[in-house]
């Protein structure tokens, strides 16, 4: 078990190193000197030189990198070069709508598709699993953008249920802000949930027809229980790994949604640095969307160990 | 009245009827053996008993356990009944048990159910019913998983979930068809002790004629989903009344007619395969960073060698390295230690390349005749897949015509290769898997189990088609099987291996009449003989 979480500790760190090398690599060689971009088109050649010079710019490209990693160990991304503010408070200013936005899509995603997946897998060929998986295809189908604009029309603009969007903070108040991330989440959330209720649905199938389902079955046990006490655990695995792929995309829509919604996240800042050539901002927060995507993935891997026993001795 | 009543009973899945009037009784303290072929609707009256019928089914007629009308009572009352009165093993061992819960778990689970009792009760009870099938505290606690039993103790694991109420009825499906023959007489015996034990009533399914002849006092055999003969078991076997009767029982101890070899071990011609010091380990588990484990001798030191036409028997328990030493010989794995050579070439160390002309010579034969075909390849190609590794590449007429000949070999016809698999019965698959195995002229055939997954009457049709090619081709046969019925009647010389080695080896009538060591004794022993089996019974009743 110790061995098990070692290495994939060991296979996350990896694939952080990996993509640091990556990252910094790709924004390296695309065209555009941010010194100028900062000091704007009529700068002189000599001002540019000097600003190179101060953010570091002229030193070989090795040394930077272990500037830039080193500093991200220690949590000093460095400054943006667009707003002159450390990129750590840009960061944990947008986080705090960020993450809780990704997990509210999770949470509801998950919570509207596992029952919805157990539904129509208890009731395999009749109608009422023909409709809930016909819908299921159209969630997967539309795109998030769309139907946030669908949902805005509906709760914002007619019902005037919620804000159309922006983020009064967290400071004003702890519904008021929920309530502006509620549409966003929905709006992540379809997607994931109608893939996620489709794959439950298929993976508790798989599992109802093993034996073992038929030696509780004959013990006595209720179709019901047997479904949520014996299958639903066995078919926890597709559905974890389908998860944590899942959360990856999640944090990918995170991007147009908040640039619909009009929320100032993660996701809008590093739309708006890409805009602005703000390199160390780009830089810094894929680092740590990759860093999430890691720490999910490890979950994940932890997650199996604790759903199956047979995992725990593999090494 | 009896416990178990079943009169009348039709039952259609569909529109495809399964059992047509099917009468069936079993009194308290009875065994009742269940027999017939694959398809006859065995497992379909178990399962009608126990409710658990696929959805689409039909059923009509009368089912009656201890006076409750089964086929009328509610979910609700059959899911009291299920595991409290009526207990139900299974065929397949590995499968059975949840693998994601402890084997304490499991047995508890139906005590707590049925009877309401706290958690620390109930595992009292599965505690003590574990120990009785088998499984002491010691050396199996409760929070074993499943997958860290074998077959056989995971058998016993589910007729303890089974037995843990000490039902009125049990209805054990092929408990041990899965099984070699060693822990086979295990568990037959195990289920005879707790029917005598708890005067339960027992319905034994099986298509193994001997084993229900051991064990049931009276029987019913089943063909098409309809009873064909039911009576005392010993008068109906003895007298075999119905032909259908006689057909199963000459079936099941056939013994194809063969040419014998006039000098099985004839030294003066030269061997065919010859198997030196082979060895095969595997590594053992990490037990910490810098202990391992003894490694694994899976195979260990075996040497023997085939004469060309030779018909050689790997007898032995499951797990006693059969399969590796086959895969060892096939070139499909690579030896520990020790050399192989075949037809005078050394295959060990060599590359896929250089295995050609051997490969050619050596074809294999496997147990599972659903698995050993991709299903969305034809016939043609499938037959014709070894065909690769002939020098020269056969064109698409020549081709068509070489499978049509390993067709009509195997008793098939040439129309069949633009079939599908799936379009076959499990024995003409088996043939087609033969047919493929000698469209090469191999000289060497290795057949894994290749009877075992057959229903008596068709392993008979096989067992002659393999004596047949024998005879006409000359093939060399290694039959790697658990049955020993099955050696006598098809090889000249057996080996018996024990945990990794050869422990005894000569003429197979010779070593199963008068075995020597241990290992070949505990087989002969445990082996069920239907003419044995009648005899005794006969005895035991006057």
């Amino acid at each position: 078990m110790t061995t098990y979480l070692l290495k994939r500790l060991a296979i996350g760190a990896l694939t952080l190193v990996v993509a640091s090398i990556v990252v910094f690599s790709v924004l390296e060689i695309l065209p555009g000197d941010p010194a100028r971009l900062m000091l704007g088109l009529n700068a002189s050649e000599a001002t540019v030189q000097v600003l190179r010079e101060q953010m570091g710019l002229n030193q070989p490209i090795l040394l930077r990198y272990l500037d830039w990693a080193g500093g991200l160990l220690t949590l000093d991304f460095g400054k943006s070069y667009t707003y002159s503010v450390p990129v750590i408070d840009l960061i944990s200013e947008r986080v705090v709508v960020s993450l809780p936005l990704a997990i509210m899509a999770l949470l509801l995603s998950t919570a509207i598709a596992i029952p919805v997946g157990v539904f129509s897998a208890q009731r395999r060929g009749s109608t009422a699993d023909t409709l809930s998986m016909g819908a299921a295809q159209i969630g997967v189908a539309i795109p998030n953008f769309w139907f946030a604009l669908i949902l805005i029309y509906i709760f914002a603009v007619w019902l005037r249920l919620v804000p159309a969007g922006g983020f009064p903070g967290w400071n004003a108040g702890l519904w008021p802000a929920f309530k502006a991330l509620i549409l966003p989440a929905v709006a992540l959330a379809l997607q994931q949930a109608a893939i996620l209720a489709r794959v439950t649905r298929s993976a508790l199938l798989d599992v109802l027809g093993e034996d073992y389902i038929r030696t509780a079955r004959a013990k006595g046990m209720p179709r019901n229980y047997v479904l949520w006490r014996h299958a639903l655990r066995n078919a926890m695995i597709p559905l974890l790994t389908i998860l944590g792929l899942q959360f990856a995309f999640l944090i990918a829509g995170t991007i147009i949604i908040e640039n619909v919604f009009y929320l100032p996240g993660l996701g809008r800042l590093i739309f708006q640095a890409i805009t602005q050539r703000d390199l160390i901002v780009v830089e810094s927060v894929v680092m740590l969307l990759v860093a999430t995507v890691i720490v999910v993935n490890f979950l994940v891997d932890l997650s199996y160990a604790i759903v199956d026993p047979r995992l725990r001795i593999r090494q | 009245m009896s416990l178990l009543e079943i009169e009348n009973l039709s039952l259609k899945i569909g529109e495809t009827p399964i059992l047509r009037d099917v009468d069936l009784s079993i009194d308290a303290g009875e065994v009742m053996g269940l027999v017939g072929e694959s398809g006859s609707g065995k497992s379909m009256t178990a399962l009608t008993v126990m409710q658990l019928l696929p959805n689409a089914a039909r059923t009509e007629g009368r089912v009656s356990f201890d006076g409750i009308d089964i086929l009328a009572a509610t979910e609700d009352r059959m899911c009291a009944l299920r595991g409290d009165d009526i207990g139900m093993v299974f065929q397949e061992p590995m499968t059975a048990l949840n693998p994601v819960k402890t084997i304490g778990e499991q047995v508890a689970e139906g005590i707590r159910w049925h009877t309401g009792a706290s958690r620390a009760d109930a595992e009292e009870r599965a505690r003590q019913i574990l120990d009785r099938v088998g499984l002491p505290e010691k050396k199996f606690p409760m929070s074993r998983y499943p997958h860290q039993l074998s077959g056989g103790q995971r058998q016993r694991v589910v007729i303890a979930i089974a037995c843990a109420l000490k039902p009125k009825l049990l209805i054990a499906d092929e408990p041990t068809t899965a099984l070699d023959v060693v822990l086979q007489a295990q568990i037959l015996e195990l289920l005879r002790d707790l029917v005598d034990e708890n005067r339960m009533g027992l319905l034994l399914i099986s298509h193994d004629l001997a084993v229900v002849t051991q064990m049931a006092d009276r029987i019913t055999i089943l063909r098409h989903g309809e009873v064909m003969e039911a009576g005392e078991t010993a008068q109906t076997l003895s007298k075999q009344a119905h032909p259908y009767t006689r057909q199963l029982a000459l079936a099941s101890t056939h013994v194809p007619e063969r040419r014998v070899l006039a000098h099985p071990f004839a030294g003066d011609r030269a061997s065919l395969l010859e198997v030196q010091n082979i060895s095969r380990f595997y590594p053992g588990q990490r037990l910490s960073m810098f202990h391992k484990a003894e490694p694994f001798r899976a195979v260990d030191d075996v040497s023997f060698s085939i004469a060309p036409g030779q018909s050689t028997a790997l007898v032995g328990r499951s797990g006693c390295g059969k399969s590796t030493l086959a895969r060892m010989i096939l070139a499909l794995d690579r030896p520990s230690g020790g050399e192989i050579r075949f037809m005078g070439e050394t295959l060990t160390g060599r590359d896929e390349a250089a295995l050609k002309p051997a490969r050619r010579n050596m074809q294999v034969v496997f147990q599972d005749p659903y698995g050993s075909f991709n299903p969305r390849h034809k016939v043609e190609r499938l037959v014709a897949e070894p065909l690769h590794l002939l020098e020269k590449q056969p064109s698409p007429a020549e081709r068509r015509e070489v499978v049509a000949s390993a067709l009509h070999e195997v008793g098939l016809r040439a129309e069949d290769m633009d079939k599908y698999p799936h379009e076959f019965s499990g024995g003409q698959r088996q043939r087609l898997s033969i047919a493929r195995a000698i469209i090469t002229r191999p000289k060497l055939v290795v057949a894994d189990e290749p009877v075992s997954a057959l229903d008596v009457s068709i392993r008979a049709q096989i067992l002659d088609l393999f004596a047949d090619l024998n005879g006409r081709l000359g093939v060399a046969y290694l039959f790697i099987t658990h049955d020993l019925t099955v050696a006598r009647a098809i090889t000249d010389d057996v080996m018996i291996m024990h945990e990794g080695k050869i422990v005894e080896r000569g003429p197979t009538g010779e070593v199963l009449d008068h075995p020597q060591s241990e290992a070949t004794k505990a087989l002969v022993a445990a082996a069920p003989d239907l003419h044995r089996a009648i005899a005794r019974r006969l005895q035991e009743q006057g």
